[in-house]
């Protein structure tokens, strides 16, 4: 015991406090290096702005009415992307998790399809829906599809028999059932999918502003590229990739993730 | 003889779902082949599936779709090599750096579920619009996976191989490479398996939208010429690309992990 406590490596000193200011170091660091490259004139002029530049514009961004237009059209979208594509999903997940022949025909083709790059479907989304939102919520609706139903089925298929037989024992009716032992027991893996979805939604309808569109944050990054404004695009990237964590980050939590005992 | 017949009679069984699956796919395309036929669905929208099938030949014969595949190819096998080389370094740094680790891996867990595609008007900025662009921003969405796939293998090391090589008397430097590498490799190739597939996806997908490389750029080129049939015939020849190359990939990594 004494041999192996020696073996095992000791856990470093300091607990948080280090790691905190080891990390305030580092943030410190990148910011310090990112001024030095801006003000060294190595880069072309603006690739890397000063920090006060993209600090100054993203005051502007969030403090004009316009970003939370976007914002809005943005969030709509996505919103109505997960709404139809993640419904589509567990409902699909639902079949092919509780019929084993289902699954067994069909899952393979999710299973593959799943990771294929979905913006390339943009040009036939047009065509079907246009060139307005319809398209990119479509192509969001099919990002999210395959993440969310794959999950679904995966977890229809881990419940616990011992909960169903529980339920069973129970006499527990189609209903209680459901609701009783079927979906608490899927939480874990609904919102598993959910939060894939909504990541995968988010960069497929964004990723589709950016390449054909009037509105929405996508556009405003892909307009800030073209007129080479680029204290306002860094200003849309942060903002854009902060919402992005955070949203993952609550679904995670609105959801209980970290509460769920297995 | 009686528990034999059983076992003859499982494989074709096991085909049944197979063959539904696919003749229910076959199925769609015939129903879509009428309705389009009929007008219910115009041809202008979508193109009847065998005018699809047929576009194949002029897209892979004009289209210069051979050096278009090993030029995508060859950007995702460019990303793979850095995110193995950067990822294992990577992860092998956070591993030995205990409190580096507890800093930095949540930003790396963070960074994996970024939206980083969004970031390629800024890659263009740096890069140009050239195939660096596309292999860097390949590079930064696939390298999470591989970094904390090597901590993880690393750290799962069992204690027992470590034990070994202290019984004899190994360096630190013949304690990694003999012991710690091997033991995490099959868990560091499901990094780098990961990394691939989305180093695939992101490069696929920024060809297309800056319209520059390879397969990804062809669907564009396609869609912007109203080629229909082509640029179906582009989107179903990439979705065949991406399966066979998750495929390959799945195989080397059974191989690697027989257990699993």
């Amino acid at each position: 015991m004494a041999a192996t406590g020696q073996l095992t490596k000791a856990r470093p000193r300091g607990g948080p406090s280090a790691v905190t200011l080891l990390r305030i170091a580092l943030i410190v660091a990148a910011l310090v290096i990112w001024e030095g490259m801006a003000r060294s004139g190595l880069l072309y002029r603006d690739v890397v702005p000063p920090l006060f530049k993209i600090a100054t514009a993203l005051v502007s961004l969030l403090s004009g009415g316009e970003y939370y237009f976007h914002l809005g059209v943005t969030v709509g979208e996505i919103a109505a992307a997960l709404a139809i594509g993640g419904g589509l999903g567990v409902a699909v997940g639902l079949v092919l998790g509780a019929n084993r022949f289902l699954a067994r025909a069909f899952e393979i083709y999710l299973y593959y399809l799943g990771p294929t790059p979905k913006i390339i479907f943009f040009p036939v989304m047009i065509m079907w829906f246009g060139v307005g939102s319809g398209s990119k919520v479509a192509l969001g609706a099919l990002s999210c599809f395959f993440p969310v139903a794959l999950s679904v089925a995966a977890g229809m298929r881990q419940i616990d028999k011992v909960l169903i037989r529980v339920g069973r024992s129970f006499r527990a009716d189609t209903r209680q059932m459901i609701t009783k032992i079927y979906l608490p027991a899927m939480r874990h893996p609904i919102i598993n999918g959910v939060r894939l979805g909504l990541g995968i939604a988010l960069i497929g309808t964004l990723l589709a502003e950016t390449k054909l569109s009037n509105k929405g944050i996508g556009f405003l990054i892909i307009n800030a590229y073209s007129t080479f404004d680029m204290p306002r695009m860094y200003a849309n990237l942060i903002v854009l990739f902060v919402i992005a964590i955070g949203a993952n980050a609550l679904v995670g939590r609105l959801g209980g993730l970290h509460t769920i005992r297995r | 003889m009686n528990a034999a017949a059983p076992a003859r009679r499982e494989p074709l069984a096991g085909y049944v779902p197979a063959a539904v699956g696919l003749l229910s796919a076959i199925a769609v395309f015939c129903v879509l082949e009428g309705l389009i036929r009929a007008g219910v669905i115009s041809e202008y929208i979508m193109p009847p599936p065998s005018h699809v099938l047929a576009a194949f030949g002029r897209v892979i014969t004009e289209e210069h779709i051979v050096r278009r595949f090993f030029l995508t190819i060859g950007e995702c096998l460019t990303t793979g090599v850095m995110i193995t080389v950067f990822g294992v370094a990577g992860g092998v740094l956070l591993h030995r750096y205990k409190l580096l680790q507890q800093a930095v891996e949540t930003w790396v867990a963070a960074l994996a579920a970024a939206p980083v595609v969004l970031a390629y008007p800024l890659f263009m900025v740096i890069f140009g619009r050239n195939a660096w662009t596309i292999i860097m921003i390949g590079f930064v969405a696939a390298l999470p996976p591989v970094i904390l796939k090597t901590v993880e293998g690393l750290a799962g090391t069992r204690k027992v191989l470590v034990n070994v090589g202290r019984s004899f008397n190994l360096s630190a430097s013949q304690q990694f490479w003999k012991i710690m590498l091997p033991a995490a490799l099959p868990t560091i190739f499901t990094g780098v398996r990961l990394g691939l597939i989305f180093a695939l996806i992101n490069v696929v997908g920024v060809e297309f939208l800056i319209n520059y490389g390879g397969l990804g750029q062809l669907i564009n080129d396609l869609a912007e010429r109203y080629d229909l049939p082509g640029t179906y015939a582009a989107i179903c020849f990439v979705i065949l690309v991406s399966v066979v190359f998750f495929m390959a990939l799945e195989r080397a990594e059974r191989w690697l992990r027989p257990g699993n």
